[in-house]
């Protein structure tokens, strides 16, 4: 990329010559406060105004997210003209918030307070009219609230551009403005993935998951047994919660920190992750060898599943009829667990701690049950999960690190199950085993390479004594709609294909943690292009410590088979495990009905 | 229609019509040529019916060899309307009546006297004035965008062959690309959207950008209020338009042009297109235009009566079907504009004057005017002032002249105040500026600005304050709600206006209003917003006194403020008529006919103001 000479407050550098102002700004070490734009400061809105700096020869002030640098360009921050009119931008933003800022469930992580510290926004300088504030509560897994919306258009930009959807958009004119799906909808009765991507980018509280910890609450106070079950990729973010650099390994003090929170058993998804590699494993190699439809589609991500149900619902013969591991685990833990204990499943309360909001509206779907008992009774994200440890008084840096998943019944996992958490990997964990079904041998070397990394689209053959299986792997909608449209126009040669919701797969999913630059001042500058690979490396790392790394070879795993559910696609594991989808889901209902 | 596929052709078609279009004006065709105002201000005064009832007589009394008769476009004068004018004599009737339809077959057509009581009568004089051209409001004027409206059919192409249309085509494609933009940039005409930018400038920078496709937009989305030049022009000459148009297209390498008009005008649209299609008809749009490789195509797209959709920008974003939100800039739509393709988006007012500069060439164009703003300007005069009306001047015409001289100046001998150019956007001009030469600079220096053209006349009667609030009223409904400075600003700017004319203004309020106003103009991300604080700056500037009084007294000078008004009888004033009794709607006057002066109960009074308006002997008092 070519360079230009810029000047800021006097000074000179060198720049790359794509770049906005803003982006130029923050490379040379000035951080201009922004609402609007995200993703490192590039903008197509430059709707907030809190960005203005002056530009020498242009006119008026200029917005730094969505002006481009040039040779010889010279800006000024700190002159009392930039200073104010950014000072009046966030006071005007604020005469129309509502500012319940201490008991706000995105306090400590609120963008425009951080911005009003920035700018020395002063005290009730304009009062009037608010917005006022409807909640958006239909929907299990997304609140929307129009009283703290600042209408920055984060969400409008990540839903159309990141999952190709436009779910929000503005409604109304003037100081009436909303954002809001289509006539003012709830996500509920909109055909929103739910998958919680415009959650991770708003800059207040304005879209948040709904928290369920309530519910965890009554159940504990009920005194039933509570047994919480933790997905592969909250141990890669827990601890960025607690002020851990991004990629911090946390499964240790989570899992000791769990342990101290009144949870009758501590398990892990993985169990259940290895669980679904069993069945639908299993399933594929079935789909193969009776020519079934091809290509399969995994079934592990509900937002996935949501956009399949709204958009791709011919699809449903491809995708897998494997219930995603934490509602696998679930039933399970609701049969063969309480069984064995001799508990009644009725007193049983399973607690999912996921990256996900989503899977608060998968639990809540109306197959998740069997025999009338819900598989799942409740869905933390992970942010939940650090509200949960930080209440109990818990302090982080102090939980020891001796202490394991409770070994009982459903405590071992595989290092198959702890990748899934990131995209490719439950290919990965797929193929391992399917390979050894298939030959009879282990994949050598373990970790399948060609199915790694974070491109948005990704494709790798693989050779299993002359059977070729050819896969593909896409994480966000945009980037799957190719691969689905293919499928739709029969030219998909592929035999398996993975699809995770959120770009990235869970460890970027929309129940983790914020990532925002201004909050994380230890990081390095190119966080938000790294974070991904960042955490994903924490669930390679732990696939490499552990010595069993295929599902098939969980000793709790085999176990289960042996004990209870005789082998994959029996008649028991179809009733438990596994489920069935909508495809006649009304995009836009009639609400008047 | 006959395709016309050759230059030779279509001069030949305009030698033949031009000529049978001058025997009706002048006459020599031995007939009398009736034209019927087809405009929306006299269509809704019935014109449409006295066009019909004219020709149901014309063919009843077998007129046909001694009269014809035709709709035209807007004759501008709308307060006079609905207008049959009667050629050769340009004699000019005014507000027609349909029971005054057949006097003129009558008496004019048959009887060939002029009937006086349809004249128009000059508010100062009173004198009768039969022509046209001896109408003061006429006088001054000097129609160049305004061509062709009120003489010819806008339906009817051979009409406007007849008055000048596609000269100015015939010579710019005998020029090269590069030619046409510098005849442009050399005329001076700057874009009479609002903003005044120089046409030619825009037209270079679209035409040195590199792509295969580029777009011509024509902003019809006219928003400002009492403004309609637009509407007019694409009502009475919309082949002028489209002419403009293509001339645009063929400068910058643009094989599309889109007209973006407001769904609220829908007989300009529908002329609009009855036009365009004969065009298509004829070969004039099209591929190969006049066989010189030219290919242009005119579509139509209609806004949805978002004002915001006038500025460039969200126009864009419209006619791409999309929420009609500004974009920031750069990129400029000159380089990345219509569906990211270079696009030049002119007013109609700029188009309309663009075959003018064609065919008369940009040195007769830049003969006009004042020195840095060269043509002519259509003003939409309105409000306080004796002639309402479409009113084109040439650039440097003073206030003054426009004001008194064409508008004749302010009813019922009330004092001039204050004169609003610039529609929302704008600012008010006083006495002080009345010798102003009008153009675009001059009017920016006073603290105002020429928009689109709108010119509100104000007496004494009007509150300054109220008048800011009305602006701030309309600004805060059509902010678009993207940026917040606009969407927030506006309505704490509103707020406190309505505090202040409620009479709850406090001192700190016009300091705050102020600071909200210079925020709003610096921190705003396109013109609708950046203008926004245009008529609080300026009524402050120039009536800060009324503010004052507002805000320190609780007074409304004018008394327009209902709050802070009270109406009162003058019982030596009453007659005991009873006639304010029966006109008040809460039953809050009470007197005996006849005998007890009626008076007001100020608890009842809900300040309607109608027994101040009904009574005749002006004893009803604003305090």
């Amino acid at each position: 990329m070519a360079l230009v000479n810029i000047k800021i407050e006097g000074k000179a550098y060198q720049v790359e010559s794509n770049l906005t102002v803003l982006e130029a700004c923050r490379k040379c070490g000035y951080n201009i406060p922004s609402l609007c734009s995200f993703m490192n400061g590039r903008c197509s809105l430059a709707s907030c105004r809190v960005c203005l700096v002056e530009v020498k020869g242009a006119r008026g002030l200029v917005a730094s997210c969505a002006y481009p640098v040039n040779e010889g360009m010279e800006i000024t921050i700190s002159s009392p003209k930039a200073v104010e009119a950014r000072r009046t931008s966030v006071e005007l933003i604020l005469s129309n918030h509502h500012k319940d800022c201490l008991q706000c469930e995105k306090n400590g992580r609120c963008e425009l307070l951080e911005v009003s510290k920035m700018v020395g926004a002063r005290e009730g300088k304009y009062i009037g009219t608010m917005t006022p504030s409807t909640k958006d509560e239909l929907a299990p897994s997304i609140i929307r609230d129009t009283g703290k919306c600042i209408l920055c258009g984060r969400c409008i930009e990540t839903c159309k551009e990141l999952q190709g959807l436009g779910i929000l958009g503005f409604e109304n004119r003037g100081f009436k403005t909303i954002v809001s799906p289509a006539q003012n909808r709830s996500f509920l009765n909109s055909p929103c993935m739910q998958c919680g991507q415009c959650v991770l980018v708003c800059p207040t509280g304005a879209l948040m998951e709904k928290s369920e910890i309530s519910k965890v609450d009554e159940a504990l106070k009920a005194g039933k047994y509570v047994i919480c079950q933790v997905a592969p990729a909250v141990r890669a973010t827990i601890a960025e919660e607690f002020g851990k650099k991004i990629g911090t390994n946390g499964t240790k003090k989570m899992i000791a920190a769990l342990h101290r929170l009144g949870f009758y058993r501590v398990f892990d998804v993985n169990f259940g992750a290895d669980l679904t590699i069993m069945e639908e494993g299993s399933e594929l190699l079935e789909r193969i060898k009776n020519k079934g439809v091809l290509p399969q589609i995994t079934s592990c991500s509900p937002g996935w599943i949501n956009y399949m149900e709204y958009y791709y619902s011919d699809l449903i013969p491809n995708v897998s009829t494997c219930k995603s591991p934490h509602q696998m685990q679930g039933a399970i833990t609701k049969s063969y667990f309480a069984k064995s204990h001799d508990i009644d499943p009725k007193d049983i309360f399973v607690v999912s701690i996921m990256p996900c909001v989503a899977k608060k509206f998968e639990k809540d779907r109306p197959e998740m049950e069997v025999n009338g008992l819900r598989d799942v009774d409740a869905v933390l994200t992970t942010r939940e999960l650090a509200k949960l440890i930080k209440r109990s008084g818990i302090n982080w840096d102090k939980l020891p690190e001796d202490e394991e998943f409770d070994q009982d019944l459903l405590g071992q996992y595989s290092g198959a199950g702890v990748i899934f958490g990131v995209t490719g990997g439950v290919m990965e964990a797929a193929l391992r085993t399917a390979y050894h079904e298939l030959t009879g041998k282990e994949y050598g070397p373990i970790a399948l390479e060609a199915v790694r990394g974070l491109a948005g689209v990704r494709e790798a053959t693989i050779d299993a004594n002359g059977i070729k299986l050819k896969v593909a792997i896409a994480s966000g909608m945009k980037n799957a709609k190719v691969l689905l449209d293919q499928i739709r126009e029969g030219k998909s040669d592929y035999a398996f294909i993975e699809i995770m919701g959120c770009p990235g797969g869970c460890i970027n999913g929309g129940g983790q943690p914020y990532v925002k630059p201004m909050f994380l001042p230890n990081e390095d500058d190119d966080i938000l292009e790294t974070y991904r690979e960042k955490r994903a490396s924490v669930l390679y790392s732990e696939d490499e410590r552990q010595v069993i790394r295929q599902s098939h070879n969980n000793p709790d795993i085999i176990k289960l088979y042996k004990d209870f559910l005789g082998k994959p696609l029996s008649e028991k594991s179809e009733e438990l495990l596994h489920t069935h989808y909508n495809g006649s889901r009304e995009k836009y209902p009639d609400i008047k009905k | 229609m006959e395709k016309i596929t050759s230059q030779k052709q279509l001069e030949e078609k305009i030698a033949h019509c031009s000529a049978c279009l001058e025997k009706k004006f002048s006459g020599e065709d031995g007939k009398k040529h009736l034209v019927v105002c087809g405009g929306t201000g006299c269509l809704s005064s019935h014109s449409g019916e006295i066009l019909e009832k004219l020709e149901q007589l014309i063919k009843d009394k077998h007129l046909e060899d001694k009269c014809t008769v035709n709709r035209v476009g807007c004759f501008g004068f709308c307060s006079q309307g609905p207008f049959v004018k009667v050629f050769p004599e340009d004699r000019l009737y005014r507000a027609v009546k349909l029971g005054d339809v057949e006097r003129i077959i009558d008496e004019d057509v048959i009887g060939g006297k002029c009937i006086t009581d349809l004249l128009y009568e000059d508010p100062v004089t009173h004198e009768k004035v039969e022509r046209q051209d001896d109408i003061n409001f006429y006088k001054k004027q000097l129609r160049i965008a305004l061509h062709g409206c009120s003489m010819i059919n806008p339906e009817e192409l051979d009409e406007a062959f007849g008055y000048g249309a596609f000269q100015g085509l015939i010579k710019a494609l005998s020029m090269s690309r590069q030619e046409v933009v510098t005849e442009v940039l050399n005329s001076g005409i700057r874009g009479r959207g609002g903003a005044g930018f120089p046409s030619g400038r825009k037209w270079q920078f679209a035409l040195d950008q590199k792509s295969e496709e580029k777009y011509v937009v024509c902003n019809g989305d006219e928003g400002d209020p009492g403004a309609f030049m637009d509407r007019s022009i694409l009502e009475g000459n919309p082949i002028g338009v489209i002419e403009g148009m293509m001339i645009a297209g063929y400068a910058i390498g643009a094989s599309n042009g889109y007209f973006y008009v407001r769904a609220e005008y829908p007989i300009a649209v529908n002329r609009l297109r009855i036009a365009i299609k004969e065009l298509e008809e004829v070969g004039l749009l099209g591929d190969n235009i006049l066989g010189s490789g030219f290919s242009f195509r005119c579509h139509i797209r209609l806004g949805a009566g978002a004002f915001v959709c006038g500025e460039e920008t969200a126009l864009l974003n419209s006619i791409e079907g999309k929420r009609g939100m500004p974009r920031p800039r750069p990129p400029f739509p000159a380089v990345k504009g219509l569906w990211g393709k270079p696009t030049i988006i002119n007013n109609v007012e700029t188009l309309a004057n663009i075959p003018y500069i064609l065919r008369e060439g940009a040195k007769k164009f830049a003969s006009i005017g004042t020195e840095k703003s060269k043509g002519t300007k259509v003003f939409a005069l309105g409000g306080k002032v004796n002639n309402v009306g479409l009113v084109e001047v040439p650039m440097g015409t003073t206030l003054r002249e426009l004001i008194f001289d064409i508008g004749g100046g302010i009813p019922n001998g009330k004092k001039f105040k204050a004169i609003q150019t610039g529609g929302p956007s704008g600012g008010c001009l006083t006495e002080k500026d009345l010798d102003t030469e009008i153009d675009f600079d001059s009017l920016i220096a006073r603290g105002s600005m020429m928009g689109s053209g709108g010119a509100i006349v104000m007496d004494e009667d009007n509150c300054m304050v109220d008048v800011a609030k009305f602006y701030m009223e309309f600004i805060c409904d059509e902010s678009c709600g993207k940026c917040s400075p606009c969407r927030i600003g506006t309505k704490r700017m509103l707020e406190i206006l309505t505090k202040i004319t409620d009479g709850h203004g406090e001192p700190s309020d016009i300091d705050d209003l102020k600071e909200l106003a210079a925020a709003t103009k610096a921190n705003s991300l396109c013109a609708l917003g950046q203008t926004s604080a245009n008529p609080i700056l300026s009524t402050m500037n120039n009536f800060m006194d009324e503010y004052k009084a507002h805000v320190y007294e609780h007074r409304c000078p004018a008394h327009v403020c209902k709050n802070m008004v009270t109406y009162e009888i003058d019982p030596n004033k009453c007659k005991k008529c009873s006639l304010c009794a029966r006109n008040c709607p809460v039953s809050a006057i009470t007197g005996d006919v006849g005998k007890v002066p009626f008076v007001i109960n100020k608890e009842k009074c809900i300040k309607c103001g109608l027994c101040f308006t009904n009574c005749h002997f002006d004893a009803v008092m604003k305090k």
